[in-house]
């Protein structure tokens, strides 16, 4: 296998990745590696990148420059030659290999709870319609939500829908998960429900990179924070760095006085 | 006037298959080829996406009687010899699939982006994301407006009368030509028009209750 880099061991290894719409430059050389089992979180002002850096990793965003690997394997473009997207085909089974929760959950109206989960078992992973109920069962079950199997999503609470949403994600054993501000359209109230199941995750070595606004949950449960800032990585480290107050970068700190301010 | 109506109604049965039989043809031959061209519509690369709207907006554009006169007297010219009927039959179902065309664009342009974004997250390809994701949502949007224009079919395939096909219509007028008696044959005409309209309208109504899983 053709790899550009020699430490090869990252298990997300986001290399110069630039992309800009039209003349806005969203993302300018970002590079990042995520280790297996570590949780990574993203936090930055809106309109840092945090978002779209998360939407190119499982490619649902294409960019213009640089390089993006799974285990060593390019997400989005073909390994050999010149820059080429991968075939639907290709693109499809390595989106399979990353889990994503949306904001706004994004569940499938049409099907049940259990439904929305077994799609993916069925159709990518050819599972039999038993066995992925079964899958779909005990991860209900790991959200909270066994007696719901075959609610629909419009009779779910917010909270209940984005645990569903983490189900139908993770039930499909992704190497990472990608959370995308998943509980920002929720009520204050159902946040911790969601934020408990996403800790449940990381204790049992899930591999996450989360954009969040939640800067207890940041602090408490990732291995790293990143700080975007202009489409670019400003900081990363261990949470306690990060969030010092005597930080010396100044971006960082007024984005974090400015959150303090409206946060606590 | 029961006697007439008893005289007319072995006559009218012959025309009233004919009708059933080129709303049938043009309703399933429509709904193939819209679909299809409303997915390239919505979904092709531009020059397919182009193609299918400048069909679009001008058969829209013309009135369906012209269209049809143009496919019976205009297409020979250009060496395409049809039948009334099947001449009548394209005209009417060209004339459809431009509407069933809009129907899927708008019932497809519908369903908000991150459905198919959450179908790609998990691994579906283009052609599962249809199937298992865009079309089930979009049939319930898709089947109103499209069960009002079977009706629309049903009435508009009257028009065939005039390339002289003894739908129920002509079977009417032809009546008509014999007994001088016109208003019970137009009235028991329209009931018959009504009852298969109204059959569908009824059907159509179970029908999206039984779709009816998001409340918006």
């Amino acid at each position: 296998m053709a790899t550009s880099s020699n430490d090869t061991t990252a298990l997300l290894d986001i290399a110069g990745v630039s992309k800009a719409f039209g003349s806005v430059e969203v993302l300018r050389a970002v590079s990042l590696k995520v280790d297996k089992g570590e949780v990574v979180t993203v936090i930055g002002p809106s309109g840092s990148g945090k978002t779209t850096l998360l939407r190119c990793v499982n490619f649902l965003e294409s960019y213009d420059s640089g390089s993006i690997r799974i285990d060593g394997k390019e997400v989005g473009f073909r390994e050999a030659g010149a820059r080429q997207r991968r075939s639907e085909r290709d693109l499809a089974a390595m989106r399979a290999e990353t889990g994503m929760v949306f904001q706004s959950f994004n569940l499938f109206p049409h099907l049940t709870a259990a439904g929305n989960i077994m799609l993916g078992l069925t159709k990518v992973r050819g599972k039999s319609k038993a066995e992925a109920r079964q899958i779909a069962e005990h991860w209900l079950g790991r959200v909270g939500l066994a007696h719901k199997a075959e609610s629909l999503p419009a009779e779910l609470s917010g909270g209940q829908q984005q645990r569903v949403g983490i189900a139908r994600a993770v039930a499909m054993e992704p190497k990472i998960l990608l959370l995308d501000e998943i509980t920002s359209a929720l009520d204050p109230e159902l946040v911790g429900e969601v934020l408990a199941v996403v800790r449940s995750l990381a204790e049992d070595g899930m591999t996450m990179v989360m954009v969040t606004h939640e800067m207890a949950f940041a602090r408490d449960a990732s291995s790293r924070i990143v700080f975007m800032a202009d489409g670019g990585v400003s900081a990363v480290g261990p949470p306690k760095e990060i969030l010092a107050q005597e930080t010396t970068n100044e971006r960082l700190r007024s984005f974090l006085a400015r959150f303090r301010a409206s946060h606590f | 006037m029961l006697s007439q109506i008893l005289y007319a109604l072995p006559f009218l049965a012959q025309g009233f298959a004919v009708t059933l039989w080129v709303s049938l043809l043009v309703v399933v031959l429509s709904l193939i080829a819209g679909v299809a061209l409303g997915v390239g519509l919505v979904y092709g690369p531009a020059p397919v996406r182009w193609a299918v709207r400048i069909f679009s907006d001008t058969i829209r554009g013309i009135p369906i009687l012209v269209l049809m006169f143009f496919v019976y007297y205009g297409l020979p010219a250009a060496g395409l010899h049809l039948q009334s009927f099947w001449a009548a039959v394209l005209a009417l179902t060209l004339f459809k699939t431009a509407q069933v065309v809009e129907y899927v664009r708008g019932a497809v342009g519908s369903i908000p982006k991150g459905q198919s974004e959450a179908a790609m997250a998990i691994g579906l390809t283009f052609r599962q994301r249809l199937t298992s994701v865009i079309f089930p949502q979009a049939l319930r949007r898709f089947l109103p407006p499209w069960i009002n224009g079977v009706t629309d079919a049903v009435k508009g395939s009257a028009l065939v009368s005039l390339l002289g096909i003894t739908d129920l219509m002509q079977a009417i007028n032809q009546v008509i030509g014999r007994t001088y008696e016109a208003m019970p044959l137009y009235i028991l005409g329209a009931l018959i028009y009504f009852a298969v309209n109204y059959a569908l309208s009824y059907a159509s109504r179970r029908l999206e209750r039984r779709f009816a899983f998001i409340r918006d």
